[in-house]
């Protein structure tokens, strides 16, 4: 009777903690590795490693910011791929809705159309982004990364970057 | 001894504090673990899905499982953030998934001209019933399959139109 009892109460625990966590990490703030080189050298430069390997950066990821979905220049977002849903990728925003932005490819200028944003890596020469796949529905953005939460030496604010290469105008 | 008296009368309102606010979280996380993961109810209006909605107003429940583990398909009524205004949530029917060839009326009301696209790897078709008042694919083209926030299986009210629905 004693073991049931207890088995019970570690039950009960681990579902009051997971759904406490899941609520928590859903509405509030969520953990995040990151992967790959594309947001380096803000995020994963490739420096920091254990024993010759590169440990991946963990990022915490703000969700208050889908209750509006009111993003600025700069910002750095979580989203699930346009062309895959079970990928997320992490981007900077570079520019919002009703706004002109010039490719480095073509010389041609695009306006984001309503509710949509363009998105780049901040390691431009390895980043699968906007520029492929043109601009996305703010609606796949899931949460707002605001800090570097592991490694340890790496912990600290992610700061905002406005690139120079946007033209604006509204 | 008074000290003592006093110490333990506080030690159980907090036991008591720590208990409750255990409970409220726990309340709030099993409600949004059931409204995200599980299953909801939602207000729907508008003319865009007539004749299968109507147009003054259904409540409607949806479930959040299947879109999970990609299993809408063609013909599911699903819910949808809309591409253009992510504070808003549409309904409509999925006609086509990514590789499928869809053809459509690009202005029913004026025109019979028709097109035939493919839907794009990872993206959706969706309209809404009402061809000729309804904002969809049509206009915006195919939507991400990551905007689908879960699918419709019920209409709970009007209490006359209580049903499944597909």
């Amino acid at each position: 009777m004693g073991t049931r009892s207890a088995l019970w109460s570690f039950a009960n625990k681990f579902f009051t903690c997971g759904v406490i966590g899941v609520y928590v990490s859903d509405r509030f703030v969520g953990v995040a590795p990151v992967r790959g080189s594309s947001m380096s050298p803000t995020l994963n430069p490739g420096t920091t490693s254990l024993m010759g390997l590169a440990i991946d950066d963990y990022v915490l990821v703000e969700k208050r910011c889908l209750q509006n979905y009111k993003f600025s220049h700069g910002d750095v977002v979580v989203f699930s791929s346009p062309s895959n849903h079970k990928e997320r990728h992490i981007k900077r925003i570079t520019a919002l809705p009703g706004e002109w932005i010039g490719t480095r490819h073509s010389y041609d200028v695009l306006k984001i159309p309503e509710g949509h944003c363009w998105v780049e890596g901040d390691n431009s020469s390895s980043s699968l982004d906007s520029r492929s796949f043109g601009p996305i529905p703010l609606g796949l953005v899931q949460g707002r990364v605001t800090h570097i939460a592991w490694p340890p030496q790496r912990i600290g604010a992610v700061e905002k970057r406005t690139p120079q290469d946007t033209i604006s105008s509204s | 001894m008074r000290l003592l008296n006093y110490l333990g009368q506080w030690r159980s309102v907090a036991k008591e504090a720590k208990d409750l606010t255990v409970t409220v979280a726990k309340f709030m996380g099993l409600l949004h673990v059931t409204d995200a993961y599980l299953c909801s109810s939602t207000l729907v209006y508008g003319p865009s899905m007539l004749p299968t909605l109507n147009i003054s107003g259904d409540v409607l429940l949806s479930e959040h499982v299947s879109h999970r583990f990609g299993k809408v398909g063609a013909g599911d009524l699903v819910l949808v953030r809309s591409p253009n205004d992510p504070r808003k949530i549409v309904t409509k029917r999925i006609l086509g998934m990514e590789g499928d060839q869809v053809t459509f009326f690009v202005d029913p009301k004026h025109s019979d001209r028709s097109q035939t696209t493919v839907v794009p790897k990872g993206h959706v078709w969706i309209q809404g019933d009402n061809i000729y008042s309804s904002f969809d694919s049509r206009t915006y083209g195919a939507v991400p399959y990551g905007l689908i926030q879960g699918k419709v299986f019920c209409r709970v009210w009007p209490p006359d139109g209580f049903g499944s629905l597909d």
